[in-house]
Parts: C-alpha cells; sequence; structure tokens
C-alpha cells in the first residue's frame, strides 16, 4: 500500500477540508462558544453537521449502520479539525467510544451506537486517574452486586465528559491496581445515580470531568466484551486513540505552521520582509521538514492499525511522540517568530499553542511514548 | 498490476533471494572492501560478492527499475518496492555500488542520447566502469555556479584546464563527469556537462585524507585535457546542450540528494536503542536521548517510504529531495554522536581489532560530511525556504 492517500481519501480530505474551513472554522466555532463561556464547549449543531457528513459513525461497522472506515479516514478528519482547531466530540466520542462499542455484545451496540452514528447523543471515555496518562494502572474498582456491578472510583481528563450521555469507564474487577489483566468496560449512562462531574475548562478552552463513582449500581448489560477481559478493548481504543489524536496534532502543527509561514510574508521590519531573514528562513525550512516527517508517519501508523500490524503499537507510539515533538516545535516557533501580536488573544497562533497543550497530554505525552518505543523495542 | 500480480512478485523474488543471495551477502558491510563498485579495476573480496553481484547483473537487479534495453530489470515501482522489501528483510547487501546508478545514470536517461544511453548505461549497469563527480572546486562549493575549470572550443573537442577538489574515488574512476565553464560571459548558461576518461593525458588527481583517517577523495587536475565532442555516432562527449549544463547538474543533484538520504541518511528501521543496550545498561538519561532519537529515526522511515511512494508516482514536491537529505544526514550524524556515547571508551580506540579497526570513532567522523558533501545543510534549508515555502528573498 502507497503511504499516500488513495483518490476516495483524496476525495475525503478535500470534503473534510472544505468543510471544517468553513462550518468549523476558528471563527464561527472555537471562538464563537469560547466567547460565550459555553459549558459543552462545543456546538451541537455543528456535531448534527458532522453526522450528516458522516464523520460520526466513520469509525463504526456497515452491519451496525456506520461507514466501516478505518483510522487513515478518522485520521483525514481529525487533521482538518487539528488545522481548524474545531472543537467537537469526534475524537472521544467517534473514535473512541466508537472503538470500545465495536467490542460490545449486539445488545450494547443496540443499545447505543444508532444515537451516536445520528449525533443525537455523544458518549465519552473514562481512562486517567491523576494527572498523567497510565493506563497500566487503573484503581477504580467494580465489584459483583447482585446481577450486575457496583462501581466507585475517581475518572480525570474524561473529555466532554459532562456532555455526554454515557461514558465508557476502564475498572477493575480482580486483581490489584497494577495488573495487566482484571479490567472491565463498562457503559455508565449519564444518569447513573452514584456518578457524580467536576467539569473543569481547560487552557484550550475545551471542557473535560473529573468523574466520581460513588458505588454506582450498574447492569450487567452495561458490560463491553468479557467480564475481566477488557485490556485487549482499552489496547484497541487507546491505539485508535493515540493514532486519532497524533491527526489531530499534525493538523495543529500545520495550521501554526502556514499562517506562520504567512506572516513571514507580510511583516516588514527594518525595511524588509521578516521571511527574508535566514534566520528565520532555516528556522522555518527546519519546522517544515519535522512537520512532513511528523505526518508521514501519522498516515503510517493509521494504515498499520488499520492491517492489524504487530508493527501497530510501535509506530503508534513513534507517531504519538513524533507529533507532540513537531507540533510543539510548530506552536513555539508561530508564536515567537509572531512577535508581540502572537502574545494576543485576538490572533489565532496563540489558541493553536493552546491545543497543542492539551492534546500533547492526551492519551499520552511525548516522554511517555518515547519510554514505550523503548520498552517494546527491548531496552 | 494487481495486488495479486505483487504478491505472486513477491513469492518469485523471495524465493530467486533465497537462491541467489548467498549468506556472506547477508551480513553487514564492515569495511570499503565490502562494498563493490565496479569498474575496469575492480577486484571482488571473495567469492560470494562475486556470485552475488554477477546473479543481479543477469537478472538486472544492479538497477532493477532501469529499462532492460540498458541493463535493468524493467520493474515498475510497486515492484521496485517489493524487491527493496523483500532485500532488507533478509539483510541483503547492494550488488553494485555506483555513482553512475545514482547520479549519472538518472541524468543520462532524463538527457542522454540513445547513443549515450546504449552505450554508458550498460557499462553501468554491467558494472565495467566506474563513474566520478567533478563539481567542486577550491573557490567554489556551495557557490557552485561560479566555477572557473574553463573548456577552450577547438573544432571537434575542447582543451580543458583547471582544479576540481572533494572528487570521491577519483583515483580509482574510471571515467568523470565534469563541469566546465565552456561561456566566461554567461554564468548559468555557460557550462557544458562533459564526460571524459581519468586516462586521459593531463588528468591527475591527488588524494586528501579526511579526519576519519581514510582519503576517498582527491583533487583533480586538469591541465591541457582534450575532450571530445563526440565519442561516436549519436555518443557526444557531454550530456544535454553545450552550454546548458547547469541544467543536468542540478536535476543529478537531487538524485544525488536521494542518494544520500537513503543511504548516508537515517533510514534505518533497526532501533538504536535495541543496539547499543547490548552492550550493557545505558546511563537512564542516554537511555532517554536514544529513546528520543529512536522515534524521530522510526518516524523518518515511514517519511522515507512516503517519499519514495511519492517520487515513484510523480505526486512528490521537486524540492522534496532536499528536505530528506536535510533530515536524514542530520539523523544520521545524531545516530553517530549516541553511539559514541554508548560506546564509551571502547569507541574511542582507532585500529585495534576488537574494535575493527577503529570502526565507530571513524564512521562517527564520518558521517559528519553526510551534510556537507552533495549540498550542505544551511544550502538545503534555503532551498527548502525558497522553493517550498516560497520565502521572500530566499
Ligand atoms: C508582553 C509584552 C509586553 C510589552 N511591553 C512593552 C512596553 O511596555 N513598551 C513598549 O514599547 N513595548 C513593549 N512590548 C513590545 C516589544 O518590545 C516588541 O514586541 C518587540 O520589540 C518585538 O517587536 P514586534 O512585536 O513588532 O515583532 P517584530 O519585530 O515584528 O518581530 C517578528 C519576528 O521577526 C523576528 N525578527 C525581526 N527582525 C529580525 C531580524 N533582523 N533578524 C531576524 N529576525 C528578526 C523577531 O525576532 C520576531 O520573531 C511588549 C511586548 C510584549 C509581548
Ligand atoms: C566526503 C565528501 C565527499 C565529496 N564528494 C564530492 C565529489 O565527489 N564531487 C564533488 O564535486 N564534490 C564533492 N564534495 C564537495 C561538496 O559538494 C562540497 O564540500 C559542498 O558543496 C560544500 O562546499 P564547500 O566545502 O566549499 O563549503 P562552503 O560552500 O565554503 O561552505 C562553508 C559553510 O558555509 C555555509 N554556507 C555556504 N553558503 C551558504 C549560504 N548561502 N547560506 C548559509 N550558509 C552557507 C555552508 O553550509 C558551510 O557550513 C564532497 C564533500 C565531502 C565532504
Amino acid at each position: 500500500m502507497p503511504l499516500y492517500y488513495d483518490d476516495d481519501q483524496a476525495m475525503l480530505a478535500e470534503t473534510a477540508s472544505q468543510f471544517m474551513g468553513e462550518e468549523g472554522s476558528i471563527k464561527n466555532q472555537l471562538r464563537h462558544w469560547r466567547d460565550r463561556d459555553c459549558k459543552d464547549g462545543f456546538g451541537h449543531a455543528l456535531w448534527k453537521q458532522f453526522a450528516e457528513m458522516g464523520f460520526t459513525g466513520m469509525l463504526v461497522d456497515e452491519d451496525d449502520g456506520g461507514l466501516g472506515m478505518g483510522q487513515v479516514e478518522a485520521g483525514i478528519v481529525l487533521e482538518e479539525i487539528g488545522r481548524n482547531l474545531t472543537p467537537s466530540p469526534f475524537l472521544s466520542s467517534s473514535v473512541l467510544a466508537a472503538t470500545a462499542l465495536k467490542h460490545g455484545s449486539n445488545d450494547v451496540k443496540g443499545r447505543w451506537l444508532s444515537d451516536l452514528i445520528s449525533g443525537d447523543k455523544v458518549y465519552a471515555m473514562a481512562i486517567d486517574e491523576g494527572p498523567k496518562h497510565r493506563p497500566e494502572r487503573i484503581a477504580t474498582r467494580a465489584e459483583k452486586s447482585g446481577n450486575g456491578f457496583r462501581l466507585s472510583g475517581k475518572k480525570d481528563f474524561v473529555v466532554y465528559g459532562a456532555s455526554s450521555e454515557m461514558i465508557v469507564v476502564a475498572a477493575r474487577t480482580s486483581g490489584s491496581n497494577d495488573d495487566k489483566d482484571g479490567i472491565t468496560l463498562f457503559a455508565v449512562p449519564q444518569d447513573a445515580s452514584g456518578m457524580s462531574h467536576d467539569s473543569v475548562r481547560l487552557v484550550d478552552s475545551s471542557m473535560a470531568s473529573h468523574v466520581s463513582f460513588d458505588n454506582v449500581e450498574l447492569d450487567g448489560d452495561a458490560v463491553i466484551g468479557e467480564v475481566d477481559g477488557g485490556r485487549t478493548i482499552l489496547d484497541a481504543v487507546l491505539m485508535a486513540g493515540r493514532v486519532g489524536s497524533a491527526a489531530e496534532g499534525v493538523g495543529v502543527a500545520r495550521g501554526a505552521m502556514d499562517m506562520t509561514v504567512d506572516y513571514l510574508k507580510q511583516r516588514k521590519q527594518f525595511g524588509r520582509l521578516i521571511g527574508e531573514f535566514q534566520a528565520l528562513q532555516h528556522r522555518a525550512a527546519h519546522l517544515y521538514s519535522e512537520v512532513e516527517i511528523a505526518r508521514a508517519v501519522t498516515v503510517k501508523a493509521a494504515q498499520l492499525v488499520d492491517g492489524g500490524s504487530e508493527k501497530a503499537e510501535l509506530m503508534t507510539s513513534v507517531a504519538k511522540a513524533k507529533v507532540a515533538k513537531a507540533a510543539g516545535l510548530a506552536v513555539r516557533e508561530g508564536v515567537q517568530m509572531h512577535g508581540g501580536i502572537g502574545m494576543t488573544d485576538e490572533y489565532d497562533i496563540g489558541l493553536y499553542m493552546k491545543r497543542d497543550r492539551a492534546l500533547q497530554e492526551f492519551l499520552g505525552d511525548q516522554y511517555y511514548h518515547a519510554g514505550r518505543v523503548a520498552e517494546l523495542s527491548g531496552y | 498490476m494487481s495486488d495479486s500480480d505483487l504478491e505472486a512478485f513477491r513469492a518469485e523474488t523471495r524465493q530467486w533471494l533465497e537462491a541467489n543471495c548467498p549468506p556472506e551477502m547477508r551480513e553487514p558491510v564492515r569495511d570499503e572492501e565490502d562494498v563493490y563498485w565496479g569498474g575496469r579495476n575492480a577486484s571482488f573480496k571473495n567469492d560470494a560478492q562475486k556470485a552475488w553481484f554477477e546473479a543481479c547483473r543477469e537478472k538486472g537487479y544492479t538497477v532493477p527499475e532501469w529499462p532492460k534495453e540498458y541493463g535493468g530489470a524493467g520493474l515498475t515501482p510497486a515492484q521496485g518496492k517489493v524487491l527493496r522489501q523483500e532485500m532488507a528483510a533478509i539483510n541483503a547487501r547492494s550488488p553494485l555500488s555506483s555513482f553512475g546508478i545514482w547520479m549519472l545514470g538518472p541524468a543520462l536517461l532524463h538527457f542522454g542520447t540513445e547513443g549515450q544511453k546504449q552505450r554508458f548505461l550498460n557499462e553501468i549497469t554491467n558494472g565495467e566502469i566506474r563513474w566520478c563527480q567533478g563539481y567542486s572546486e577550491p573557490g567554489s562549493g556551495s557557490d557552485l555556479v561560479s566555477m572557473q575549470t574553463f573548456g577552450e572550443d577547438k573544432g571537434d573537442h575542447w582543451v580543458v584546464n583547471g582544479q576540481k577538489i572533494w572528487t570521491s574515488y577519483a583515483d580509482e574512476a574510471d571515467w568523470i563527469f565534469c563541469l566546465v565553464r565552456t561561456d566566461k560571459d554567461n554564468k548559468y548558461q555557460g557550462i557544458t556537462f562533459m564526460l571524459f576518461d581519468m586516462a586521459s593525458d593531463g588528468v591527475s588527481t591527488k588524494p586528501i585524507k579526511l579526519i576519519s583517517g581514510n582519503s576517498p577523495f582527491c583533487e583533480t587536475f586538469m591541465d591541457d585535457v582534450t575532450v571530445p565532442k563526440s565519442y561516436g555516432e549519436d555518443i557526444p562527449g557531454y550530456v544535454g546542450e553545450i552550454n546548458r549544463g547547469w541544467d543536468v547538474a542540478k536535476y543529478l543533484l537531487g538524485h544525488e540528494r536521494e542518494m544520500i538520504s537513503a543511504t548516508g541518511g537515517g533510514d534505518r528501521a533497526t532501533s538504536l536503542g535495541a543496539v547499543t543496550s547490548r552492550q550493557g545498561a545505558l546511563d537512564p538519561v542516554l537511555r532517554a536521548e536514544i529513546a528520543m532519537f529512536d522515534v524521530d529515526a522510526l518516524a523518518y522511515t515511514a517519511m522515507s517510504e512516503k517519499f519514495m511512494d511519492e517520487l515513484k508516482s510523480g505526486k512528490g514536491h521537486p524540492a522534496q529531495p532536499n528536505m530528506m537529505k536535510y533530515a536524514g544526514t542530520e539523523l544520521n550524524k545524531r545516530r553517530n554522536e549516541l553511539v559514541m556515547a554508548a560506546g564509551g571508551s571502547d569507541a574511542l580506540e582507532w585500529e585495534s581489532e576488537a574494535s575493527n579497526g577503529g570502526k565507530a570513532a571513524r564512521g562517527w567522523l564520518r558521517t559528519k560530511a553526510n551534510s556537507i558533501e552533495g549540498g550542505t545543510s544551511e544550502v538545503m534549508l534555503n532551498v527548502i525556504s525558497k522553493r517550498i515555502l516560497d520565502l521572500p528573498g530566499a
């Protein structure tokens, strides 16, 4: 398979670019909702449009009413989301939760999938338990209780948790906190009694919840997949989410870079366009090179995940780390090369810096993933 | 070609490699003699090297994607990729290394006459003639177009005088492709891309020793050298048009940069950490640096794949080889810095048997040239600024 888009994928990229550039633009979405202090952090009308475009259910199997596409296609949409900083639950709901639900029974799918595809409902994914991503350790517990379970614990960084009609929760049903096995995924409905949200606004104006579970009673049919068999599903969810957030990061990097390169061609100092100064040219050219590489490895990782390759896990971590490095560079150089106005709220370049920071942390930063690359390579 | 045809080709290729690539040719290259360059004076290091080269020559696999009539195998880009993948999977060495393959060949395929292709391309694919590159001069490195070596027009030939420098393997090469000024009043349109025998009267070379202790490059002097305008019917002694050699030179540089980014670059699928940690536990901060390096290096392998795919399908940006050369060579330098750090005092040994004749230290020093030869990193960044980012005044 060549490492560029085929005709269908190129067409999807074109469509996504146009849609996100117009409907999902910074002015129409991010600034609009931020400046109104929106408690959701994204627009439901736009989310409905996502559904009309077929984006919401793109990863859902065709048999279940979705489009049966893969990570390469989801990545195409996410790159445009990143480029336009479009706030939406696409990553959390249509990638993470949808990947988890793929592994559910027909009952579970029947209960949740159609509303996800139609855009009527939004779902979230609860994994982290602390400020740093560490999915190897899961302490939130679900004890057997009658025909169901009783869930207790606390989850952090549940993106768009408070706006979600259901949260997929990774909880421990056996073993000790650091065990690989003994994990079960549960679909916890919004109205479950004993679940409470502390919803907070993040630096990029997105919303995330600290979610507490205080003896939340769940039916047996809340289980996604097998009891104690949730680790493999969780791994699949993590892989999809990581390669997806890498794709969004590529979009952030490219958006910031394009803006900056444009600015170098407009701003004059010392009687010249600042883009004439070699000190800036070389840094811009280096940045271009880093962003190109980050983009290539992200598409590669997505192809490997879609193909079920044994190298998918390694290359996903490579992609997540590389994108973090490249996007971080893009936003830092972006703000710096804008000079004073780069520090203003009025200019968009700072918004890229903020989104990048949030994405860096989401599902593991560059240090976490470089560490995984080392482990997976045997050192 | 359908996927199933391609898979059939893969199976066939695997079988062919199994039958024809000797085990010795699947070992990593250890020294200069492990690389076969061909040429009039070439000798094989051992039977395995000879057998492998000859098998590939017969099959057209010294240059698999060149047309069959010039000694290639006429493979499609997709087949070429499969062959590269299958060779990489068994660590097969390249059967023939040659500036003819990497540099002159592509230029001839693009600009050459049929007569030139028939003669020179077949000599290249058969490993008969070894070429060297006469571009740089003492006063003209990055600013190559300022070069002064002059050829005086004498009707059916030129008389060439001047000096080239940093000419890799000039002392071992049979022929040279050489930039010669043929119009002093016209900077860009006053250069001719000439081809001549290094055994011609008036050509002499003087090796230059590198910091690595090796001396694979030379000063090349031309003192009243006669270069014929024709070597026979439809075989001009120059490529392209007279005074238009700069176009050929630039085209060739694109291929040179691809080659350096592919071979001298950081394109290794193996994890550096996996290799270096075999010598013993890595200090934690070094381990972290190596992990960060592995992220960059593995990401670059994907970029290389994408670059090749785009190149072969004509989708790539024409200036992208400059980006590849920049990123690949900088990565390779970083790799070698880390190899030295992981190796500690063992890696300092310069001659001992244990160090394989100072392989680590000499290799580390040699890689410093990667970001100089074929255009420096700074020049690559200038080109990216100008041709890809379209920055003003670049
Ligand atoms: C928080 C803050 C507080 C400030 N407070 C004050 C204040 O109290 N009073 C006041 O007068 N000013 C103040 N400033 C303005 C500050 O001094 C300017 O922002 C600064 O001098 C840069 O100028 P500029 O913003 O116009 O950027 P520009 O000069 O337009 O620079 C844009 C980019 O081009 C680069 N660049 C410019 N020229 C060259 C060159 N020749 N070679 C290479 N690169 C070049 C710059 O390094 C920068 O990266 C403040 C700025 C900030 C951000
Ligand atoms: C191992 C090796 C093998 C080689 N083999 C060959 C060969 O076979 N044939 C051949 O013809 N040549 C060969 N070369 C020569 C090579 O192409 C030149 O060394 C190279 O083009 C740089 O030229 P220079 O050495 O004169 O450096 P200079 O051009 O003098 O550069 C010196 C420094 O200034 C920087 N610089 C120059 N111009 C700019 C600019 N515009 N902007 C910013 N920075 C700039 C450079 O990046 C460099 O850091 C070889 C070189 C090496 C090291």
